[in-house]
C-alpha cells in the first residue's frame, strides 16, 4: 500500500468518527468502561498470582521418618526420594535441627521446650521441594508408602486452599473479562455499521469504480482502532493513579508476608495491555461489521 | 507449415454462451443468452420492462453472476474469475447509471476525482484527468458546484465524465436519459457518440425509440430472457 493510500484511510476513518461524533462518544465511553474494569480484574489477578506464587514457593514437604530406621535405611530413603520426578531438592533435618527450628520459631514461648533437649520427642526429616509446587500433593502421597516414613506432611489444607482459591479466582476473573470484551467489541461494531450504513452509498460506487474490498475497509478498521485507543486511555491513566496510591498507602504494607507487585514495571505491562485489549476489541469489532456489508 | 497459436482466437469484447441467470428468489431474468458484441461496437439493448436488460448489463461487470453458461468480457473468464478479481475488472468498465449515483456531498471535481483515488492514481494525474473528462464532457467551468447545483443532464454529464476517467475500454449505460428531457437526451447522446468514436465500446439499455431509430446502432432486443432480435442499424421495434 502506498503511504499517500495509507494517510486517506486514516484520513476517512478520522472523517468517519467525526462525523457521526456521538456515536463515537458513546463507544468510547463505553471502551473506557470496559477497560477500567478489565483492567481492574486483570490487575487483581496478576497480584493474586504473584502472592500466590510467592507463598507456593514456600511450600516444602517434610518426610518424618520413622524411629526405628536405621542410619542406612534413612539413607537409602533420601536416595529415593531424590530420584523422584519433579523433586528439586531433598535436604536432611536431624531431629535436633527440628527442635532447633521449633524453639526460635515460638520466640519467648520456646524456652519452655528447653525441658526437652534431653530427651528430644521429635523426629528426623527430610525437608522435600517440588521443581513445581503445584505437583507437592502428588509427591506427597509417593513419599507416604516408602519404607522408613513415619508420617508426611506439607501443610495439607493451606496448600490446597491456596491452589482452589487462586484458581477458582483465574477463572472468574477470565470469565468476566471475557463478557466484558465481547460487550465492548459488540458496541463498537455497532457504531461502525452505522458509519458503514451512512456510507452505503459511498461504498457502492466505489464498488462499481473497481475498488478492492480492501481499500473500502481500511477506513473503517482505522475507525475501529481509534475507538479502542482512544477509549484505552483514561483506563491507563486512572489505573496508574490508583495503584500508585495503593503501593504508597499503609494498609497495603502492614503485612509484610503479602507483597504487591512493584509500580515500575508492572503499571506499564499493564497499561500496555489494556492499549492493545483496547486497539484489538476496536478492529475486531470493525471486521464483524466490516465483513456482513462487503459480500459482493 | 501453418502455425495455428498465431490465430487470435478471440477478439470480441464481449461473448455470452448459453447464459441463464436466475435470482435467489427463483426469477429467472435470463433464459440462454447468445451473443458475441465487438470491440469498438455501439450497442442498444432494448425490450420491455422486466426483460432482462439490466440483469445483462449486470452480469458484465459481475454485480451478478451467471447462474450458467460462459461469459467472457475483454478476453477475461467471468465464470471462472475470483471474487479478488472483480476489482481490477471493474477498473476497465465504466458504468453509467438512469440515476446518475452521484455523492451529494461532492463537488463535481470531487465525484470524478474519487473513481481515480479509488484506484490510486497520483493526486497530480488525477487533477489533470479529472479537468480534461470534464472538459470533454463540457463541465469544466463547474468543477466547484455541488450535484444539487446542477440540472440533470449536466449530472449525467458529470456521471459519464467519472465513468471515463479510467480510460475504459467498455461503457455500459443503463438508461442513461431514462430521467431526462428529449433535447437533454439528445446532448448525451452526442457525448456517448464521441466517447464511441475513440474506440470505446458501448452498450446501452434504453426504452427510447426515438434515439435507437434516429442514431441507428445495432439493436439486440431481449424478451423472456431471451434475445429475439439482433440487427445492425436496427429499430426500435416497440410502441414507445
Ligand atoms: N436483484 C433481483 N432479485 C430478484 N429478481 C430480480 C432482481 N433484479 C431483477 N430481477 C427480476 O429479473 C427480471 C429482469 O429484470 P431486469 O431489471 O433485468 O429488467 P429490465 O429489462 O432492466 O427492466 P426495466 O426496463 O424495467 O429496467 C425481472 O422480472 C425482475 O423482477
Ligand atoms: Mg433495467
Amino acid at each position: 500500500m502506498r503511504l499517500r493510500t495509507v494517510k486517506r484511510h486514516f484520513r476517512e476513518g478520522l472523517k468517519n468518527s467525526w462525523r457521526n461524533s456521538w456515536m463515537t462518544l458513546a463507544s468510547i465511553a463505553a471502551v473506557t468502561t470496559t477497560l477500567i474494569l478489565v483492567g481492574t480484574f486483570i490487575a487483581l489477578l496478576m497480584n493474586i498470582n504473584h502472592i500466590a506464587q510467592s507463598i507456593e514457593e514456600d511450600v516444602e514437604i517434610k518426610v518424618y521418618i520413622d524411629l526405628t530406621a536405621t542410619e542406612e535405611s534413612i539413607d537409602e530413603l533420601g536416595e529415593r526420594i531424590s530420584t523422584i520426578t519433579n523433586v528439586q531438592n531433598v535436604t536432611f533435618s536431624s531431629r535436633d535441627d527440628e527442635l532447633q527450628n521449633l524453639i526460635s520459631s515460638m520466640g519467648e514461648q520456646g524456652s519452655v521446650w528447653d525441658t526437652f533437649m534431653q530427651d528430644n520427642p521429635l523426629l528426623d526429616a527430610y525437608v522435600v521441594e517440588a521443581i513445581n509446587p503445584q505437583d507437592t500433593m502428588e509427591i506427597a502421597a509417593e513419599i507416604e508408602d516408602f519404607n522408613g516414613v513415619d508420617y508426611v506432611n506439607y501443610g495439607q489444607e493451606v496448600v490446597e486452599a491456596l491452589f482452589a482459591f487462586n484458581n477458582f479466582a483465574r477463572n472468574i476473573g477470565l470469565i468476566l473479562i471475557a463478557a466484558l470484551l465481547f460487550t465492548a467489541i459488540f458496541l463498537i461494531s455497532n457504531t461502525i455499521k452505522i458509519t458503514i450504513f451512512a456510507r452505503r452509498k459511498e461504498i457502492e460506487i466505489m464498488k462499481l469504480v473497481g475498488a478492492t474490498n480492501w481499500f473500502i475497509r481500511w477506513p473503517f478498521f482505522v475507525e475501529g482502532l481509534l475507538l479502542g485507543v482512544l477509549g484505552s486511555i483514561i483506563p491507563i491513566a486512572l489505573l496508574a493513579a490508583i495503584y500508585n496510591f495503593l503501593i504508597g498507602s499503609a494498609a497495603i504494607n502492614q503485612f509484610d508476608f503479602i507483597q504487591i507487585l512493584p509500580f515500575n514495571p508492572f503499571i506499564w505491562q499493564l497499561g500496555g495491555l489494556i492499549l492493545l485489549i483496547g486497539a484489538g476489541i476496536g478492529v475486531w469489532g470493525s471486521v464483524m461489521s466490516v465483513r456482513k456489508f462487503l459480500k459482493v | 507449415m501453418v502455425n495455428n497459436f498465431d490465430i487470435k482466437v478471440n477478439d470480441y469484447m464481449i461473448e455470452m454462451q448459453n447464459v441463464k441467470k436466475t435470482y435467489p428468489n427463483g426469477v429467472t431474468a435470463l433464459n440462454g443468452i447468445d451473443i458475441n458484441i465487438d470491440a469498438g461496437e455501439f450497442v442498444y439493448l432494448v425490450g420491455q420492462s422486466g426483460a432482462g436488460k439490466s440483469t445483462f448489463t449486470k452480469l458484465i461487470f459481475r454485480e451478478e453472476v451467471a447462474s450458467s453458461g460462459e461469459i467472457r468480457v475483454n478476453g477475461e473468464d467471468l465464470i471462472k474469475m475470483k471474487w479478488r478479481q472483480v476489482p481490477f475488472l471493474r477498473r476497465s468498465i465504466g458504468v453509467v447509471y438512469q440515476d446518475f449515483k452521484l455523492l451529494p456531498k461532492m463537488t463535481v471535481f470531487e465525484n470524478v476525482a474519487f473513481a481515480l483515488e479509488v484506484v490510486e492514481e497520483s493526486p497530480k494525474h488525477i487533477r489533470k484527468r479529472v479537468m480534461d473528462v470534464l472538459d470533454q464532457v463540457g463541465l469544466k467551468n463547474k468543477a466547484r458546484f455541488i450535484p444539487d447545483e446542477l440540472s440533470g443532464g449536466e449530472q449525467q454529464r458529470v456521471a459519464i465524465a467519472r465513468a471515463i476517467a479510467n480510460y475504459p475500454k467498455l461503457l455500459i449505460a443503463d438508461e442513461p436519459t431514462g430521467n431526462l428531457d428529449p433535447d437533454t437526451s439528445w446532448g448525451i447522446m452526442k457525448l456517448l457518440e464521441e466517447i464511441n468514436a475513440t474506440g470505446t465500446t458501448i452498450i446501452m439499455a434504453t426504452h427510447s425509440k426515438e434515439i435507437v431509430n434516429t442514431v441507428r446502432r445495432r439493436v439486440i432486443a431481449i424478451e423472456g430472457g431471451l434475445v429475439v432480435r439482433d440487427q445492425q442499424r436496427g429499430e426500435y421495434g416497440y410502441e414507445a
